[in-house]
Formats: structure tokens, sequence, C-alpha cells
């Protein structure tokens, strides 16, 4: 009997204490630099300020975000919050947290700028906020470009002008490739719309390849067959695949190097004092020198069974105090409106390239066209950067012709919405 | 008063089966009794096909529902029928052997490339296994030590095969290191269309030739020596010997390799995606790959598509399932 009792004392006091655990909210989160070490600090500082929330921070990469947090997300699952950049298509996963968070008003003065990214088309909900503001733009190794005697172009100057020089480069120093691009159409879509380049059709829908798509995309096949452009990032992959050409960068493989500012605290912390880089912004085309901006955000997702605990966790991550440390430790682009007004960012860094760097995005980010502000916004965007990449890797493999890549663009975009409508 | 022998400790380690043996004992033959042999065949059948039901059947079935039906949707329910939307849409071509003309060309390109992939891939598979066989199978000083030598790739996880080779033939790779140290000219194994295409059969058969040549090292061994003793005391050259004796008594083995390595290459995705990613452009892109792009890896998932070309696949599979079943069965009529 008194075992029974015993027995039956201490089930009842473990379903108790099961009872009083703290709610676990999990974030997946991909990292570019440092930010997964510094986010999961600031969580500690959360976690024991709230000790009945326990956040688990799952650091993916960030193929599984690309890929399989979609799939997830389509059967009705996944994390609580998750660090995403495909922010407009995925729209209907996020959950409204306007009901769970303090101050929605807060959000809405400071990440409104941004919010039209993460929700569907008309909806007012706050979904989550950027984590950082990105712009594409390119880096040049000054080491490289010194040791060659080739100035570095300067302001305005030229797509061309940049791979003329870089190809200098190349030809002095022995360099597998004088220039290397992300292999993303995300990458690519800034300078095509500086060529005129414009995906947007009048009613919305994605409009036909243009001009200006095929004038930087026939410059890239060109310059790619020519040897100026790195060939293993663009070809070494089938389908939409993303390749960063971030290591040949590093390794001083190539002069000039087309990303974004993500990049900036992997190139500090990998460089070191190698040599010395700097950002140039992006290179001009016939109508404009333009990046795009873009960035990871931070969102929750709607079938979340923790809400209020998520809402807790992003009123706290989302707090000027702690956007402004996870921006001045990790080096990235604050997309906090009031962070951004106040300025006298300490960015937590002793090398010199990284503070220039940041202010020459900073200043490049009023040179963005209209045409390219517009893509984070549009939901067709995605379907557009994978037909190019894919169609544009086939050109460059000989696979196709410039034509033929530039039919097959199109007739991918039409398949897919073809197929969304569906 | 005898005290009584202590149990072993095999008795005790066996004694829950036991009594679980005899617990069973009771319902089981109650069982028979009720049902007769074929209720007990039944019994034991039971869990095997369940698992075969529910990992095997149920996905076949519910795959042929999401190729008849459309959109990006996950769920059946959310689905609209669409028919033979998704397989006119892959067999769309002017000219089949031509993949620009087709509606759905990575399809046919991957179609393409895994066929000669199968073709070049299962023959130099066999050759090597065979030679890799015959070797082993010879008297070589420390023959147990090669043989786990050449068979140590294929317990490797094919992602590490595939990174294991990345890293050799990339364009900063060992190889290239080793050519550069030779001063003998680089080469982009990986980004040269013929190059990556050899690669590819390379790493796999250097992955998996281990197996193959141990099902032929035991059909070696099979063969009764007397035979070969037979042809030495006849003066016979040892060339007409391996085309007289050996290869005709290897024949069973030689089928069971020509067709396991046949369904195997027709799979081929792991240690490729890894090393290739399909490219340069789609030179190494074969048609798991193809599958595994459009269902999962696009920004616009189409499982309906990928579905319908899982199934084109499973029917090639099927046809050599059924290829190798009709050989095994005419080979033991003879």
């Amino acid at each position: 009997m008194k075992l029974k009792t015993g027995l039956i004392a201490a089930l009842a006091s473990t379903f108790l204490a099961t009872a009083t655990w703290a709610e676990e909210v999990r974030i997946m989160w991909y990292s570019d630099g440092n930010e997964g070490e510094v986010m999961q600090d600031l969580l500690n500082r959360f976690m024991a300020d709230n000790p009945d929330i326990t956040v688990v921070l799952d650091n993916v990469a960030y193929q599984t975000i690309k890929e399989q947090l979609p799939i997830t997300l389509a059967a009705g699952d996944g994390p609580d919050i998750a660090r995403v950049t495909d922010i407009k298509a995925l729209a209907d996963h996020w959950l409204d947290l306007t009901p769970y968070i303090s101050d929605p008003e807060y959000w809405k003065t400071n990440f409104g700028a941004q919010m039209d990214w993460m929700r569907p088309d008309g909806s007012d909900a706050i979904t989550g906020f950027m984590t950082q503001l990105t712009l594409v733009g390119g880096f040049a190794n000054k080491t490289l470009f010194d040791q060659a005697g080739v100035a570095l172009p300067g302001e305005g100057a030229t797509w061309d002008d940049w791979v003329n020089a870089s190809a200098e480069v190349q030809q002095s120093q022995g360099l597998a490739a004088a220039i290397a691009i992300d292999r993303s159409g995300h990458r690519i879509s800034g300078p095509i719309t500086s060529y005129g380049g414009n995906y947007i059709g009048a009613d919305g829908m994605p409009a036909p390849v243009d001009d200006g798509v095929k004038a930087f995309v026939t410059k890239l096949v060109e310059w790619t067959n020519e040897g100026k452009n790195l060939k293993d990032v663009w070809v070494s992959a089938a389908g939409g695949t993303y390749r960063a050409a971030a290591d040949d960068f590093i390794n001083g493989q190539v002069a000039f190097y087309y990303s974004g500012s993500w990049q900036i605290a992997n190139l500090s912390t990998k460089i070191g004092d190698a040599f010395d880089w700097v950002a140039t912004g992006s290179p001009c085309g016939t109508t404009a020198c333009s990046g795009l901006a873009g960035g990871a955000a931070l969102v929750g997702i709607k079938y979340t069974k923790h809400p209020e605990a998520v809402g807790k966790v992003m009123d706290y991550l989302s707090s000027e105090a702690v956007v402004r440390e996870f921006t001045e430790r990790t080096l990235f682009l604050p997309a906090h409106a009031g962070i951004v007004a106040a300025g006298g960012l300490n960015f937590q860094t002793e090398d010199p390239n990284v503070k220039a760097a940041l202010e020459k995005f900073v200043a490049a980010s009023g040179q963005t066209s209209p045409a390219a502000d517009a893509l984070p916004a549009w939901k067709w965007a995605s379907a557009y950067y994978t037909a190019l990449v894919n169609r544009t890797s086939q050109a460059m493999a000989g696979e196709l012709t410039l034509d033929e890549a530039f039919a097959r663009m199109d007739q991918d975009i039409a398949e897919q919405v073809k197929q969304a409508a569906q | 008063m005898t005290a009584s022998p202590k149990p072993s400790i095999g008795a005790v380690l066996t004694a829950p089966i036991v009594w679980l043996a005899r617990a069973a004992d009771m319902p089981l033959r109650a069982w028979q009794r009720l049902t007769g042999r074929g209720g007990m065949i039944a019994f034991f059948l039971i869990p095997n096909m369940a698992v075969f039901g529910i990992f095997v059947i149920v996905p076949l079935v519910i795959n042929f529902f999401y190729s008849v039906t459309g959109g990006t949707a996950l769920f059946l329910s959310d689905r609209p029928f669409v028919g033979a939307e998704h397989f006119d849409r892959l067999l769309t071509c002017t000219d089949h052997f031509n993949p620009t003309t087709c509606r759905e060309d990575m399809f046919w390109t991957a179609v393409w490339n895994t066929s000669k992939f199968v073709v070049l891939q299962v023959s130099a598979m066999t050759v090597v296994a065979m030679i890799t066989a015959l070797i082993l199978n010879s008297k070589i000083p420390g023959k147990a030590f090669w043989r786990a030598v050449f068979f140590f790739p294929v317990l490797l996880s094919p992602v590490v095969v595939g990174l294991i080779w990345k890293w050799i033939l990339q364009r900063q790779g060992l190889l290239n290191f080793a050519l550069y140290e030779l001063d003998m000219t680089q080469v982009n194994w990986l980004t040269e269309r013929s190059w990556a295409f050899a690669a590819t059969i390379g790493v796999s058969v250097w992955a998996h030739v281990g197996f193959y040549a141990l099902i032929l090292l035991a059909g070696l061994q099979a063969i009764p020596g007397d035979l070969y003793e037979a042809a030495e005391m006849d003066g016979t050259k040892p060339g007409r010997v391996f085309w007289r004796i050996t290869l005709p008594l290897l024949y069973p083995n030689l089928l069971v390799v020509i067709v396991l390595s046949l369904i195997r290459a027709v799979q081929v995705f792991d240690e490729v995606f890894v090393l290739t990613s399909g490219g340069p452009g789609t030179a190494t892109l074969y048609l798991t790959q193809y599958i595994y792009e459009v269902g999962f890896a696009s920004v616009l998932r189409n499982p309906g598509l990928a579905s319908a070309a899982a199934l084109m696949m499973g029917g090639v599979l099927v046809v050599l399932t059924l290829l190798q079943l009709g050989l095994t069965r005419w080979r033991d009529r003879k």
C-alpha cells in the first residue's frame, strides 16, 4: 500500500513539475558570419530574465532554410520563429504578431518601411522584423590592384570599367579570374536594373525578359567565356542552386567580388590582415548604378503552439537596445528606423576595412534604381531569380544560345505562374 | 537436503525470451488450430508486409495521386485534379533526342544523361569488378588486407565519398596540386563537361566496386579447382581458361552484378549531387536530381511534376527488375 501511495506521489510530482516547465520556443537560424553566436548570447540573457520561456536556437545551413523550411511550412509545421530570406513568397506562413506584441506602434514606426516585404499583398499584419538590411554590392582586393599597378575604378565606373581593370589585375597577378559573382538571381538583378531591366509588368505579374535583362546577361556570359568571370561558381551546378564566391575572394583568386553587405563580417574574420579590401558599391550600367536591397527577416511562424511566448521573444529581440547591440556586434546594416536616425553605431571591430565598407554600403543604398526597390516586396521575384540563374548557367556552359536561354526564362516563369494559379 | 544448482548466465539472460515464448505459445496454438498452416504463415508475414505497405505501397499510391493533381500545395485535399497534364508536359517534344525541343527540356536532358551514365558506368563497373575479383582470387600476399581495402569505400556514406572526391578534383584540389608540382597542365575536372561526366562515373565505380567484386569473388571461389587443374594439364592458355571456364561458370554472379548495378545506376544521386550538383551546366544532371530539384529545391515546388517523373522512373526500374527475375528463372531452368 505504501509502495502504491509512493508511486502515485512520484507520478503526481513529476506531472506537476512538467506542468511548470518553461514554454519552449524554437528559432531556426542560419549564419553568414558571427550572428549565431551573438544571437545565442542575447537569448541567454532573455532566458535569464524570463525563466518561464526556453528559447532553443537551431543553427542550420542556409540551404536548409531555402529548401527544407518551405516544405515543413507547407505541411503546416515548422519552428516557432525563423530567420528567412525568401520573405515575400512564403508570407502566407508567417504569424501576425499584432495581438502578441506589447506595442505594435513601436514596430510600425521602426520597422514599417520593410513590413510589406514580409506579409501577403494587401495585409497589414506585423509578421516580424528585418534582422539586417542588406545591399548587393562589390568588393575589391586592393592589395592585388596595388601590386598590379592598376588603379581602382572610381565613382561612376561602369561594369565594363571594373571588369577590364580586374582583368588587368588577373593578367598581372596570374589569378583564376578577374571577377566572381555569387550564383544567385538576386545578386544579378541590381545590375540588370542598372541596364534598364524591369521584371514587373503593368499588371504586377512577371514581364517578359527585356533588353535590360538581355544586356547584362549577355555581358555576364561573355565575361565567363573569356575567362574573366569565375566559371566555377556559375557553371558548377544545375538548377537554381545557390553558390557564394566568397571563398574565392578570400583566397585571393579574384580581384573583384560582387556579393553584398552581409559578407563584411565574413570577409573581415577570414581575411584578417592577409590583404586590404574595399567595398565598391555597385558598378554602373546604362541607366543606374544600382544594387538590390534585401536582407534577412526574423518572422513568427503561424503554426506555433506558443504565440504569446513568441510575441515576448520577438518584443525582446526587436527592442532598440538589443537591435543596436546585435548590429554593432554582427557588423550588419540595421533596419530599425530609430537607430538609423539616431546614428552613432559603434561597430565592434578593429578592422579598418570594415568601417569604410559599411559607410560605402550606406552611401550606395541611396543609389538603387526604382525597379530594384520594387523587387523585395514583389511576390514573383524568387521565381524570376531562379529562371535567370538556371538558364544563364546553361548559356555559360554552352548548352543554350543566349536567345534560347532568354526564351526558356520566359517559359520557366510562365510555367511557375500557371502552376501557382492552380 | 541438497542445494539447487545455480542457473548459468546464459539461462538468466535468455529467461525473458523463454518466458515470452511460453506466454505466446498457447494463443499461437489456438490460432493455428483455428486457421491452419496458412494462418500461421500469414501471422509471421504480417509484420513484414505492414512495414512494406506503410513505407512502400502507401507512398507509391500517394505519389500516383500527386502526379495527377496540380498546384504547389502539399496536402492532397488542397490540390486540384489535372489528369495527365504533368505526363503530357514531360513527354511533349518535337524531337525526343534533342532536349532543347522539349517542353520540359531539363527532364529529357536528365533522361539522356542518365542513359549515358547507366551504359558507361555499368560497363566500367562490371569490368573493374571482374578484374578486382580475379586479382583478389589469385595468390597475392596480404589477400585479406586487399579485400578490405577494396571493400572499404562501400562502407562510406555517399556524401563523404562526394566530398572526398570534390577535394581531390576541384580547381584547387589535390589532383591539380599534384599536376602543378609535376609541372603539368592543370585541368578543370568539375567545370569541363566531359571531365565532369567522366568524374561522376569514376567516383561511382570507385565507391561501389568493392560490393560487386565481392559477389564475383564468391562466384570465383565456387568454381571447382579441378577444372583449372585439368586445363593446366592440357596446357590450356590462361586467356582460354578465362573465356572457356571462368566466364561461363561465373555467368550467374555476373548477371546479378549487371542487373544490380544497372538498377543502382538509374537511381544515382547522392555522391554526384555533392560532387557536381548536376553541373557544369546540366552535364551531370541525372533523373533523381531532376526529381529532387522540381519537387523540393525550386522556389515554387512542383510535387505533381516531380511525382510524374518519379513514376516514369519507377516504371523503368520495374522493367529492369522483371528482367532480372526473368533472366534468373531462365538460368535456373537451364
